[in-house]
């Protein structure tokens, strides 16, 4: 288990390079072959993983550039097990699901590229090579939306690479910043986030980097003002592309907040507790509204998950260890569930040809099985409780509830909106009389598809009911995080704030 | 009659060995005079490779020098960063040449003077780099100007006609420019030498100051033509337009390592005092540098006029690091060169493999719609293009980000923060036009109808040297670290 964490990161990378060798006819046994494998090595991982350890394992170091401090620095904790595991899991699954005809090998190729840099962001602690994986999955995307995507996929391809790229490339110089700080400070330089996780920084210093890290993150959550990529990348990708994109890529932003903003800088993060909040609330409840207007299926998820990232943020700023933790399950879980409704729609999209929800209206009469995994998705997405998606919600505006009650009740309205255009949407599509005439003879879903849903389905409701083994290793990592957070603060109001925000039944311990 | 006293000067004392690598290239060109002088048949693979082997016994020479650095009365100076840039120069040139190899037939490689003044052209810029002195930089300048001149018109098209008449006629109000200068810190200073003159002014504190500054003005003016630094840019993209793609790729480098390295000589002797009007003329000039060109290259619709954009986009980028002028920023600059040289060999080498003789398909040699779809047809070159134009665009783990990444931290730690956000947000705004080819490349479809082959001009040699190139561009993160030990060696050793 000595390179566990490696080989996780660089074996689609291998195989894809491998891949290349692979004839047409027989890629799609080999990508799932390949994703399959890494699954069960990220299995493999958890299995030995330590959940009694707060702290980081498995951990890895080779010099790189001694000389600027850039180290390949990998390892992992409770907080990024299970993104990892989310990762190679909904990779697997959208491939077995996968229906692109066009060019395959190319989209199976990409798609092992891109699993490489997600994994390795969620695993590198090094900020030069965090920062490396993060760029480099601009890459693979920008190609998925830009080839396979619909019609006005190269704008979408552009704008979505262009937005991430001029964000993190400010995150950097923040990078850059910090390293100099540490050169200062210590008379090495450094990129380690652990070494960084020792240095005490004045307040003026943090509010500043703070600011230059929102720019990289933001952007890829994304939040209000900065989510107009996601829209026409959700909609012009094709499936596998949106979910990757909703499972994996905007869950990198939240997990950047929680790994770096947090942790580093905890006096910025709680003096911008009620601006992000504010931010967050305005993307729960401006983009829930979107959503109702939307007249497309994939639009309507698509804005959906730009709130329910609001509520991620949310939970993530109320600094505590409920809201931190839930945050994180509702990452993994709006990972699975966002990841299952674009497969949804891109089923339906295969049969028909059209995503627009005019054109549908009845479907629960031709296929009962689609119509039965998408109310189940559906409920999960809304947060209906005993599905997986309630679990993360509540514990997040738990979370913020000892925060600010008054914003917690604003966001509470996310559930009602939710549950607002996500029923419209499935009652206009799958209820009714069955008008249209093409809709008729739809063939319910089968074969790879029901391959790829059921886990889906098994998954919501399995962890609905018992979120326990996910959420202990969390909880246990995000309590250290909170500790660190209440060390490093230099002004006493923030740790006053800390341990306020901390102090009722379950937080501190 | 005056009475002069007989010369007597001891062979020793002119320390020969500081100009023996440009003898090298110099012999070398008057060796490949001789053979054609001879034989008229030979074949220009002989030349190249006679000029390979020339510039590899040049290097050779080079990176033994152990001696003093001062040599003929204090001509010549031999410091680390001389011996650096030569060691880029003559690397560039080595490159460059290979590239000639071409399958198509051109005018130009018909002449072997066209590789006699190649390496004339090599040993003016070595003369260029390794003096502090403004009359000897003025002739190394000039001979590689004039060769240059020369080669660019043997491409013998209109275009390239041109080129050349528009860089000469430029190029001679530049060379003017610098006479001018010159003259002008002679006459303040009674010297020529940049060291003395560095003393002088310091001694005397920067005494008749307006003087001095209009001296300044017209060195930037001159050093600002050959580094193409806005507003002295003008030439540049016609230039490298009526070029060859390779000749272009060469010019995007090697003079501008030359002009570097005189600007560093010359800068720093402002920029150590603490001058705070040429800084801020720097700063302006620098931030136009890279703002600018990377505006105008948004709307170009030919690979090689974008890439003569981006290149002096590139250039201002480079010039920061004399902005900043701490030893880390020199370090970052010779990085950010040295990487520069490997991806824009990439770059201009993959458009040069695919230069046709059909000139009529399309509006330009490399129009973007010429790349249309060229994943589906030839995939291999597509890729090798994305990958150079996306190290371009400074992605990470590509070659030419560790170079933006040193420059930005050098600028991060020196205080200029300001100059870090105009860098990055430059870096952002040269993103789009560097993913445009891309997008040619992998997200369209082929244009209907197109008969155009690719990879027409490609042997193998050529694709043996661009794989290279690729592999280095890929793995370059296990190169930093030992060549940042090599530059900041000699770099520290002239005292940058």
């Amino acid at each position: 288990m000595e390179h566990i964490l490696s080989i996780l990161i660089f074996f689609p990378a291998f195989a894809a390079l491998i891949g290349f060798l692979v004839k047409d006819d027989s890629i799609r046994i080999y990508g799932i072959v390949v994703t399959a494998i890494e699954f069960v090595l990220s299995l493999l991982l958890w299995s030995n993983f330590d959940s009694t350890v707060a702290g980081m394992q498995f951990l890895e170091t080779i010099p790189m550039i001694s000389a600027y401090g850039i180290n390949y620095i990998v390892g992992i904790d409770g907080i990024s097990l299970f993104l990892v595991i989310m990762t190679t899991f909904m990779t697997m699954i959208s491939i077995i699901g996968l229906s692109e005809k066009r060019n395959l090998k190319h989209l199976l190729i990409t798609v092992l590229f891109l699993e490489m840099t997600m994994v390795g962001v969620f695993l590198a602690l090094d900020a030069i090579i965090f920062y490396l994986f993060w760029e480099l999955s601009l890459v693979p995307m920008l190609y998925i939306i830009g080839a396979w995507g619909g019609n006005l996929r190269i704008y979408a391809a552009i704008k979505f690479f262009l937005y991430t790229f001029i964000g993190s490339l400010i995150m950097l110089v923040g990078m850059l910043y910090l390293g100099y700080v540490y050169f200062q400070t210590t008379g090495n330089w450094s990129f380690s986030l652990q070494d960084w996780n020792m240095m005490i920084l004045p307040f003026d210093m943090q509010f500043w980097l703070f600011i230059a890290f929102f720019c990289g993150f933001a952007i890829k959550v994304p939040m209000f003002p900065f989510h107009t990529w996601l829209p026409y990348a959700h909609g012009q990708a094709p499936t596998i592309g949106s979910v990757l994109l909703a499972a994996v890529l905007l869950k990198m932003g939240t997990y950047g907040f929680v790994r770096f903003s947090l942790p580093l800088f905890p006096d910025a993060s709680v003096y911008f507790i009620i601006p992000m909040a504010i931010l967050a609330l305005i993307a729960i409840v401006y983009t829930a509204m979107v959503a109702y207007a939307q007249e497309d299926m994939k639009q309507v998820i698509a804005y959906s998950s730009v709130s329910h990232m609001g509520v991620i943020i949310l939970g993530i700023f109320a600094l505590n260890v409920e809201g931190i933790g839930g945050s994180i399950f509702l990452m993994i879980s709006h990972g699975i569930v966002s990841g299952a409704l674009f497969m949804l729609v891109g089923v339906i999209y295969d049969r028909r040809h059209t995503k627009m929800i005019k054109d549908f209206g009845g479907l629960a009469l031709v296929m009962p099985k689609f119509a039965t995994i998408f109310a189940i998705m559906l409920m999960a997405s809304i947060g209906l409780p005993l599905t997986i998606g309630f679990v993360g919600e509540f514990l997040s505006l738990l979370g913020f509830f000892k925060v600010s009650p008054v914003l917690t009740v604003i966001a509470g309205l996310t559930i009602i909106l939710g549950a607002v255009y996500m029923l419209v949407m499935y009652k206009k599509s799958f209820f009714g009389p069955l008008t249209n005439e093409a809709n008729k003879n739809l063939e319910d879903v089968k074969g790879k598809e029901l391959v790829a849903l059921i886990p889906l389905v098994a998954l919501v409701v399995i962890l609905g009911v018992y979120p326990k083994p996910i959420l202990d290793p969390i909880n246990r990592s995000v309590s250290q995080l909170v500790e660190v957070m209440q060390i490093k603060a230099v002004n006493p109001s923030t740790k006053a704030k800390i341990l306020e925000y901390n102090t009722t039944a379950g937080g501190a311990k | 009659m005056i009475d002069v006293a007989p010369i007597s000067i001891e062979f020793a004392s002119l320390n020969f060995g500081t100009i023996v690598p440009m003898l090298v290239a110099i012999v070398g060109a008057l060796v490949i005079l001789c053979i054609d002088l001879a034989n008229k048949k030979l074949d220009k693979s002989l030349y190249i490779m006679l000029t390979v082997l020339f510039l590899i016994v040049d290097l050779g020479t080079l990176l033994g020098y152990s001696g003093d650095v001062r040599g003929f009365f204090d001509l010549m100076l031999v410091d680390g960063i001389a011996i650096l840039s030569q060691g880029v120069i003559v690397v560039a040139a080595l490159v460059f040449v290979i590239t000639a190899m071409s399958n198509l037939r051109f005018q130009e490689y018909r002449y072997p003077e066209y590789f006699a003044l190649y390496l004339f052209m090599v040993a003016g810029f070595q003369f260029m780099v390794s003096s502090d002195s403004l009359i000897l930089i003025f002739v190394g300048l000039e001979t590689a100007s004039m060769a240059l001149y020369t080669i660019i018109a043997m491409h013998n098209r209109r275009n390239a006609l041109e080129a050349a008449i528009k860089y000469f006629t430029m190029g001679a109000l530049a060379t003017a420019f610098f006479a001018f200068g010159s003259m002008i810190f002679y006459a303040i200073t009674g010297t020529v030498e940049l060291g003395q003159i560095s003393e002088i002014l310091v001694a005397s504190n920067f005494e008749n100051y307006p003087m001095i500054l209009i001296g300044v003005i017209f060195m930037l003016g001159a050093l600002g033509f050959k580094l193409s630094l806005v507003p002295y840019h003008t030439w540049l993209p016609d230039v490298y337009e009526g070029s060859t793609a390779a000749l272009a790729g060469f010019m995007s480098i090697v003079p501008k390592m030359a002009g570097f390295v005189v600007a560093l000589r010359f800068f720093e002797i402002f920029i150590s005092s603490g001058d705070i009007y040429v800084e801020i003329i720097l700063y302006v000039t620098v931030v136009l540098s890279m703002t600018v060109p990377n505006i105008i290259a948004l709307v170009q619709t030919d690979i090689n006029r974008m890439l003569a954009y981006s290149s002096i986009s590139n250039a201002g980028f480079a010039m920061s690091a004399i902005l900043i002028g701490t030893t880390q920023a020199t370090n970052a600059l010779f990085l950010y060169w040295i990487l520069f040289l490997i991806t824009n060999f990439g770059a201009f080498t993959m458009l040069w493999l695919n230069r046709s003789k059909d000139y009529d398909s399309f509006d330009s040699d490399h129009s973007l719609d010429k790349y249309s779809g060229l994943i589906k047809t030839s995939p291999f070159a597509a890729s090798m293009m994305g990958l150079f134009l996306l190290s371009l665009a400074g992605l990470p783990p590509f070659a030419l980000f560790w170079g933006k990444m040193y420059l930005i931290g050098s600028a991060v730690n020196a205080g200029y923060m300001i100059l870090a956000l105009v860098m990055v947000i430059n870096a952002g705004i040269a993103g789009y036009y560097y993913l445009k080819p891309i997008v040619y490349m992998f997200l369209k479809d082929p244009i209907e109808g197109n008969k155009t082959k690719y990879m027409e001009n490609a042997t193998t040699p050529i694709k043996a040297l661009i794989g290279f190139c690729a592999i280095i561009t890929i793995l370059s993160i296990f190169l930093i670290e030992p060549l940042l030990e090599i530059i900041s060696y000699y770099v520290q050793i002239s005292g940058y």
